[in-house]
């Protein structure tokens, strides 16, 4: 099957024009020996075979939603997406429409990520959002660009906490291998440090601190006194932060943070098995000129209206090229578009009461799995996610729990060696009572040596 | 005087107490908050219900030209229609609702099918091994260039620094150059189009990284000295990295791997039908040849456990590490639903003759154009083109530039093409049609720029003043950058306590 609207007679036609006999006589360029390989594919499908082959291998998989109930979260979260936002994202006019460049025919993508980015600036207490990266990755690691920029690579170090996710961390190795940049501070030794004492660690040659809001073991720091500090050696400070949090805690704007990131997928988009989702970033006014992506502000046209351009593209690749302090030149503009549509049909309640399900539900939680034998529970402030200390490798624990159709949690052993025994559990509105009760019924049976 | 306001923002409807959701109550005991001085003091979000919700963002999406809407021959972009179909297969519950990180026992579908698209664009383009985790062309591009240097530095060949880059090439090429610190030497092209193989030999030496180009190129230019210039960067040590932005015209034509590329990215937001979302989200997979395998960034969807002969047992895939891998480009797997499900569905329904179909009438429609304009606009590099191809949008004696063309065409209710790039054009207006455009739109298309043309003699001010009928007209730039409001918020005065 094929979506060519072109009837033989018509090619025909067109191909008499071109002054060329054959479809195959357009490519002699091309070397002949190469041309035209046959290539071992399987036969196409109709579209009604297609949809049952795809319908086959999706429901070969477990989801959360009928198969499996689920306490994963770990940087991606089971949250409930109201219908309105899907209908609205299938609106060809946004989904087919392209990367904004022609402002006069595209005040639709550029007045919804306007907001987008005004949404943003509004839940992290932030100046400035920019239309967002691919993900909250990636977007810890422009923030690492844009320090390493602000400092013209003279500060060579980035220091992050071990309690930045380590997938995160990971990323920012990748992107930073070409950069004679040192990263350090991640030693699992520093993982209970307080964030005035892990403050203790930044220099003169630090650029950029990167600490995360809840960090990846659920727990809320006040980082006021760790951004203080390290203003005072003259680094910057990046907050990787979950927004849904942010409807309930102190912003890391008021904390004065110099840049705040993260991941939006919490923000009405679906998991889909890890993406894609959206990274966002925003940041001081200052720094504007340094920060790297797309850029939408306000103006007017020629008939006086008020509308909206893509602006400062002098930063950006396609004007600096080699020059740029990144390459990137899409955007994740249909996901910060979902996470629009979701803030504002969830609005200033419903986002309240989605972040107090979650606290609630999840402190329920943390206090009934504290009660069980063997298991602990820390009692530092946490949001929707907390580490649970098992009486055996948490990876036994998930395996029982598999069984009983639960997604445990997070096996932190995976990245965290001296806690092998500890899972990090993630509790959303998604769970009900049951949900919760039913987990602390068979955890309480593993702890009995069943 | 304050503008006129089509649209209000989202913060402009807002109204206090309005209710969009309602959550379910608490079903558990509950818990006292933390101390307040952890808690924010205010939430500065609208308030508004669902029908202003949907009102405001439908009249927001009439405001968008799309490929829905009509033709939009943006080159290098590959703007085709996005098939149906693919906005329900990625939204089957199966691969809506998984998370990354759950036991791969529980997710063998979405790793099966990851790992069928891995093989699937390995055939298509000629590659020992593919990567899908980068987000999109650019990030490949970063993806491609970090292997090449790691692979050099793994034979202790560090004195590599420099990267040769066509001067037709894509702002992303350089930039993710100077990601890695590399410097770039600009390789001219010559009268043809083609790499220009003089300046090409004078450049490569042995501490030459490799060599980005884009083929066919961004004039729409199939390289007709592809092996050669292969060849060349070989001979110096240097990896060839093929930008595969215009891959859409060598579908079952010719396999890059075949004509010695060792690297690749692909983008199926414009050969594999993912639509483009209004900027985003990209799928940049990558492809290299064998001996870049060990390099692909972390994790590889791979079989772990092979299945038996009799077809009853299903191979286990899973996760593996390449051994001297790059790193890990993004978190978790790549963009898994809105990108690898609906373009494993768009292979699945094309099979090797439909891709076939794809390049020839890709190539079909543009050199159809091209015919119908040649006597109206210069073509610069004028011979059968692949599936784009660029003219100038300029006559002599007229002060009509190729901006004016690109908005007079809006009037006409099509998208303008490309303007401006590639930079070796003056006045450079680079037009794809795609396969999926019939033989009437094309017709209509050159019809307008004929008729553009005849204006631009008789009636500049008619160009430099377009466009007229669409809702907006051309926006002041410079003022958006000057007084840079990147924002906006709640009215003064209206309640915003959390």
């Amino acid at each position: 099957m094929t979506y060519i609207p072109i009837s033989p007679h018509e090619r025909d036609d067109m191909l008499k024009t071109v002054g060329v006999k054959s479809l195959d006589g357009l490519f002699e360029a091309i070397p002949a020996k190469h041309r035209f390989p046959k290539l071992d594919l399987p036969q196409a499908l109709t579209e009604m075979e297609a949809y049952a082959e795809l319908s086959e291998i999706a429901n070969s998989n477990e989801n959360v939603r009928g198969d499996l109930v689920s306490f994963l979260g770990a940087g991606m979260y089971n949250h409930y997406i109201p219908a309105v936002i899907d209908h609205m994202l299938r609106r060809g006019e946004f989904y087919t429409a392209y990367t904004p460049y022609q402002p006069e025919i595209s005040q639709g993508t550029l007045q919804a990520i306007f907001e987008y980015q005004s949404l943003m600036s509004a839940l992290t207490g932030m100046e400035v959002s920019n239309a967002s990266h691919y993900d909250g990755a990636t977007a810890t690691a422009e923030a690492v660009n844009l320090a390493y920029a602000q400092f013209r690579g003279k500060r060579k170090r980035v220091l992050m906490s071990p309690s930045v996710h380590p997938q995160y961390r990971a990323v920012v190795r990748t992107y930073t291998q070409g950069m004679e940049l040192e990263t350090a501070g991640d030693d699992e030794s520093n993982i209970s440090l307080s964030p005035e004492a892990f403050a203790n660690q930044v220099d003169e040659n630090t650029c950029l601190v990167i600490v995360q809001y809840p960090d990846f073991f659920g727990r809320v720091n006040d980082y006021t006194k760790l951004i203080k500090a390290s203003h005072a050696k003259g680094a910057l400070v990046c907050v990787v932060a979950n927004p849904t949090a942010l409807a309930m805690f102190k912003t890391p704007g008021e904390m004065g943070a110099d840049i705040v990131v993260g991941d939006g997928q919490p923000l009405g988009i679906p998991m889909w098995y890890g993406g894609p989702s959206v990274g966002f970033f925003t940041t001081r006014k200052s720094y504007v000129h340094k920060m790297a992506g797309r850029l939408i502000g306000e103006t007017v046209d020629a008939r006086g209206q008020r509308s909206y351009v893509l602006t400062l593209t002098s930063r950006e690749q396609h004007i600096k090229r080699e020059r740029a302090t990144s390459n990137i030149c899409t955007n994740q503009g249909l996901l910060a578009l979902a996470s629009a549509i979701y803030l504002s049909v969830l609005g200033k309640s419903g986002l309240k009461q989605v972040a107090n399900l979650c606290y609630q539900k999840a402190h329920y939680a943390a206090s009934e799995l504290n009660k069980i034998k063997g298991y602990k529970v820390s009692s530092e402030t946490f949001f929707h996610e907390f580490v649970l200390e098992c009486p055996m490798p948490a990876a036994e624990v998930n395996a029982h729990l598999l069984e009983h159709a639960m997604l445990g949690g997070y096996d932190l052993g995976q990245d965290y060696p001296s806690r092998v025994n500890h899972l990090l559990i993630a509790v959303t509105e998604m769970n009900s009572k049951q949900d919760i009760d039913d987990l602390v019924a068979v955890l309480s049976e593993v702890s009995h040596g069943s | 005087m304050d503008p006129k306001i089509v649209e209000p923002t989202i913060f402009e409807l807002s109204s206090h107490g309005r209710i969009g959701v309602t959550m379910p109550a608490s079903d558990v005991p509950e818990t006292a908050l933390p101390p307040k001085d952890l808690l924010r003091s205010d939430l500065p979000l609208p308030e508004l219900a669902e029908v202003d919700v949907v009102r405001h963002y439908m009249h927001l999406s009439k405001f968008n030209y799309s490929v829905d809407s009509g033709f939009y021959p943006l080159g290098s972009c590959t703007m085709k229609y996005n098939p149906k179909i693919n906005e329900d297969t990625c939204r089957l519950p199966g691969f809506l609702f998984t998370h990354p990180l759950q036991p791969i026992e529980t997710v063998q579908g979405n790793l099966a099918l990851m790992y069928q698209l891995q093989e699937w664009l390995k055939e298509i383009a000629g590659f020992a091994g593919v990567t899908l985790q980068p987000a999109a062309g650019a990030h490949g591009e970063f993806t491609g260039v970090l292997m090449m240097r790691a692979y050099h530095k793994s034979r202790g060949d560090h004195k590599r620094m420099k990267m040769l880059i066509p001067d037709a090439a894509h702002g992303t090429n350089p930039a993710s150059v100077g990601m890695l610190g590399m410097s770039v030497v600009t390789i001219p092209s010559d009268e043809r189009g083609n790499v220009d193989l003089k300046a090409l030999e004078a450049a490569c030496d042995d501490t030459v990284v490799g060599m980005m180009l884009t083929n066919p190129n961004t004039l729409g230019m199939f390289d007709e000295n592809i092996e050669k210039v292969i060849a060349l960067v070989h001979k110096c040590g240097g990896l060839m990295y093929g930008d595969g932005a215009n891959l859409n015209a060598l579908l079952g034509i010719v396999r890059p791997g075949d004509l010695g590329f060792d690297v690749m990215h692909f983008n199926l937001h414009k050969t594999f039908a993912v639509p483009h979302g209004g900027g985003g989200p990209g799928v940049g997979p990558v492809g290299v040849a064998a001996h870049l395998v060990d390099f692909l960034p972390e994790p590889l969807v791979g079989i772990l456990e092979e299945g038996e002969d009799d077809g009853e047992t299903a191979p286990l895939f899973g996760y593996v590490k390449p051994a001297k891998t790059i790193g890990r480009m993004k978190a978790f797997n790549g963009h898994f639903g809105g990108g690898f499900v609906r373009s494993f569905t768009y292979i699945a329904m094309h099979g090797p003759d439909g891709l076939k179909d794809i390049a020839q009438y890709a190539v079909l429609n543009a050199n159809y154009l091209q015919a119908r304009l040649r006597s109206t606009y210069h073509i610069p590099y004028d011979r059968i083109c692949m599936h784009e191809f660029v003219a100038e949008g300029r006559f002599e004696g007229s002060d009509v530039r190729a901006l004016d063309i690109a908005k007079r065409l809006m009037d006409y209710n099509f998208h303008p093409p490309t303007n401006y790039f590639p930079l070796i054009v003056p006045e450079a207006l680079m037009i794809e049609p795609t396969e999926t455009e019939n033989k009437d739109t094309l017709d209509a298309f050159a019809d307008a720029l004929i008729k553009i043309a005849e204006e631009a003699k008789s009636q500049p001010e008619l160009l430099h003043n377009a466009p007229h009928i669409t809702p907006f007209g051309r926006m002041d730039e410079v003022k958006a950058a000057r007084e840079l409001v990147l924002c906006c918020w709640l009215p003064e005065g209206y309640d915003t306590s959390a």
